[in-house]
C-alpha cells in the first residue's frame, strides 16, 4: 500500500515533466496568439518592420530571425578550430592522461562563466581592440557578438565531440598504427570518420545554445532593429529584442516579444531533437 | 589520395599537427584567464568588507564618492541575500521532484513514458533561459500582478530541474543492482529500498548534480530581469520584487554613476561560481562519478 503510494508519487513527478514542457509551449502560444492573429504567421515571420507608434503598430520577427541565425552560424564556425584541437587533445592524444583531465576542466570551467560577464570582457575588452582595428567604428555588431558567443560555446562543442572521440575503438586504431600510419593519418582516416556525426551532434547542440545566448549578445550586437547585411553590421537577435523591450512592452508589442519567444523556443527545440536523433543512431 | 609515400613528409605533416593541436588547445584557455585577470584588476580596489555589508549605493552618492575621488561606497548585500532567497527557493522546488522523477526514469528505463519524459527533459534544458524567462512571468508575475523573488525562483527551478533529473538518473543506474535486490530480498519494503539504500549510496552523485546545477543557474541574469527585477533594499518576501548579484551587475553596467562596481561584483559573482564548480567536480572525483 505504501509501496504504491510512493511509486504513484515519483510517477507524478516524471509525469510533472511532461506537463512542465506541455505547459511552457501552451503559455507561449497563448501569448503570442494576438500578434499571430494581428499580423498572421507567415507575415509575422517575413516581415522586417519594427514600428511601435501607436496607430501604426507593425511587427515582424524577420530581422531577428535573420540576426539570431548570422551571429550563432558565425560563432559556430569561429568555435570549430579551438574546439576540435581541444576534443582531440583529450580525446585521441592524451587520452585518460592527467593532462587532459586539466585540460579539459579548464575548458569547461569557460562554460561556468556568467553570460553578462562575458558580456562586460567583449565591452571594454573586446570591442576596443575591434575599434582599434578600424573595421568598425563603434565596436559593437555582429562580429563581436559572435566572437564573444564562440568562446561562450567552445566548452559545449569540446566537450562532447571529445567523448565521441575517445569512444572509436582502440583496435581500429591500432591496426592503422600496426600497417604504419601516423597519428594524423590515424586521426584523419580513423578517429574522425567513426566520431563523426557524433561530433556533428555536439556542434548542432553548441549551435542550440548559441542561438539562446542573451545577456552578453545584447550588450555586443548594437541593438538595431534591421537585417544585417555584413559581420560589421549591428542588429538585434529574438533573445535580445525581448532582453531590451519586454519590461516596458504590453498589448500587441508584448504579445509580439512572446511570439518571438515561441519561435526561439521551437527553433532551439527542433535543432536539439536533431542532435538527439543523431546521437541515438550512433548509440545504437 | 592515398597516403603519400615519403616517410619524412609523413612524419613531419604528423609534428605538424600535433604542434597545431597542442597551439590551439592552449590559446583556448587564454579568455577564462583573460577574463579573470581583467576582473582582478580592476575589481580588486573595490573588493572590500563593505562588498558583503552594504547595500547597493544610490547614484546620488555614488556620484559624490566619485567627484570627490574616493572608493564608491556601498556593496552588493541586496543582491546576496535576494540570490539566497531566490537560489533556496528554487532548490525547495525543483529537487524533489527531480529526484523522484531521476527514481522513477531509473526504475522505468524503457518504455514510451520514460522516453517522453527524458526527451522533454533534455527540451526544457535546451530552451533558452529568456524564454524560461517569459514562462515564468506568464506564470507567476501576470497572475500576482507584481515582480517577485518567487518568479526568479521559479524561473530557475525550471532551468534546473532537468540538470536534476539527469544526474540522479545517472547516478542511480550506476549503483550496482545487487544493492536493490539485497534490499528486497531481505524483505524491506520497495519505499525503504529507495530511500534507506539507494538514496544514501548515491548521496555523493546526488549532491554533486546539485551543486552543478546550482552553479549552472547562479549567473543567470536574463529570466530574472522579467521575474525578479530587482530592489535596492534587502527584501526576505518572496512576493515581492528581489535583486541578485548578476541583476545588480546589470543595473551598474547602466548606470555611468555606479558603472566602476561592475568588476568586483562580477568577480564576487564568478568567484563564487567557479568555487561551487570546482568544489562539485572535486567531489564526483573523490566518489569517482562523472
Amino acid at each position: 500500500m505504501k509501496d504504491k503510494l510512493f511509486k504513484s508519487f515519483l510517477f507524478a513527478a516524471a509525469g510533472l515533466v511532461l506537463l512542465l514542457a506541455g505547459g511552457m509551449f501552451y503559455s507561449l502560444v497563448g501569448g503570442s496568439v494576438n500578434a499571430f492573429r494581428h499580423f498572421g504567421l507567415v507575415d509575422f515571420i517575413t516581415t522586417a518592420d519594427w514600428n511601435p507608434r501607436t496607430g501604426e503598430e507593425r511587427y515582424g520577427a524577420l530581422s531577428f530571425i535573420s540576426g539570431t541565425l548570422f551571429t550563432a552560424l558565425f560563432a559556430l564556425l569561429l568555435c570549430i578550430p579551438f574546439s576540435l584541437p581541444v576534443a582531440l587533445f583529450n580525446g585521441e592524444y592524451f587520452k585518460g592522461k592527467k593532462i587532459a583531465v586539466a585540460a579539459s576542466s579548464i575548458v569547461d570551467l569557460l562554460a561556468g562563466i556568467p553570460s553578462i560577464v562575458y558580456g562586460l570582457w567583449g565591452f571594454y575588452t573586446l570591442r576596443p581592440l575591434i575599434v582599434s582595428s578600424g573595421l568598425n567604428e563603434q565596436g559593437f555588431g555582429i562580429l563581436t557578438a559572435s566572437v564573444v558567443l564562440a568562446i561562450m560555446i567552445i566548452p559545449y562543442a569540446s566537450s562532447l565531440s571529445t567523448e565521441f572521440i575517445s569512444m572509436v575503438p582502440n583496435d581500429l586504431k591500432e591496426g592503422a598504427y600496426s600497417l604504419g600510419a601516423t597519428n594524423l593519418e590515424v586521426i584523419r582516416r580513423v578517429s574522425l570518420p567513426i566520431a563523426g556525426s557524433g561530433i556533428f551532434a555536439a556542434y548542432i547542440l553548441a549551435l542550440g545554445r548559441a542561438l539562446g545566448e542573451t545577456m552578453a549578445v545584447t550588450m555586443l550586437i548594437g541593438n538595431t532593429n534591421n537585417i544585417p547585411t555584413s559581420l560589421f553590421d549591428t542588429g538585434n537577435t529574438m533573445a535580445s529584442i525581448i532582453a531590451n523591450q519586454f519590461g516596458e512592452a504590453d498589448g500587441l508589442k508584448l504579445s509580439s516579444l512572446i511570439a518571438i519567444g515561441l519561435l526561439l523556443f521551437l527553433i532551439t527545440a527542433g535543432i536539439n531533437s536533431i542532435a538527439k536523433l543523431v546521437m541515438r543512431k550512433i548509440l545504437h | 589520395m592515398g597516403f603519400k609515400s615519403d616517410i619524412k613528409y609523413r612524419s613531419a605533416a604528423d609534428k605538424v599537427f600535433f604542434g597545431v593541436i597542442c597551439f590551439f588547445t592552449a590559446l583556448t584557455m587564454v579568455p577564462l584567464f583573460l577574463i579573470l585577470w581583467e576582473l582582478l584588476k580592476k575589481g580588486y580596489k573595490q573588493f572590500n568588507v563593505n562588498l558583503f555589508t552594504e547595500v547597493a549605493p544610490t547614484s546620488m552618492d555614488a556620484m559624490l564618492a566619485k567627484m570627490s575621488s574616493e572608493l564608491i561606497p556601498g556593496g552588493v548585500l541586496n543582491g546576496i541575500t535576494g540570490g539566497l532567497l531566490i537560489i533556496v527557493v528554487a532548490i525547495v522546488i525543483a529537487i524533489p521532484i527531480g529526484i523522484m522523477a531521476g527514481i522513477y526514469l531509473a526504475d522505468n528505463p524503457k518504455g514510451i513514458f520514460s522516453g517522453s519524459v527524458r526527451y522533454l527533459a533534455d527540451l526544457v534544458q535546451g530552451t533558452p533561459s529568456i524564454v524560461i524567462g517569459i514562462i515564468a512571468y506568464a506564470w507567476v508575475v501576470k497572475p500576482l500582478h507584481s515582480y517577485s523573488a518567487l518568479a526568479g525562483s521559479v524561473a530557475l527551478a525550471i532551468m534546473m530541474l532537468p540538470l536534476i533529473i539527469r544526474s540522479t538518473e545517472e547516478t542511480l543506474k550506476m549503483l550496482p543492482a545487487s544493492l536493490k535486490e539485497a534490499g528486497l530480498a531481505l524483505g524491506a519494503s520497495y519505499t525503504n529500498v529507495v530511500i534507506k539504500i539507494l538514496l544514501p549510496s548515491a548521496f555523493g552523485g546526488l549532491f554533486t548534480g546539485i551543486l552543478l546545477a546550482i552553479s549552472r543557474i547562479m549567473g543567470e541574469t536574463a529570466p530574472l530581469m522579467l521575474t525578479a527585477l530587482g530592489a535596492s533594499i534587502i527584501n526576505w518576501d518572496i512576493y515581492k520584487p528581489t535583486s541578485a548579484i548578476p541583476l545588480l551587475i546589470w543595473e551598474f553596467y547602466q548606470n555611468p554613476n555606479l558603472v566602476d562596481l561592475i568588476w568586483s561584483s562580477s568577480l564576487l559573482l564568478l568567484l563564487i561560481i567557479l568555487t561551487l564548480n570546482l568544489t562539485a567536480k572535486s567531489i564526483a572525483r573523490k566518489w569517482k562519478i562523472q
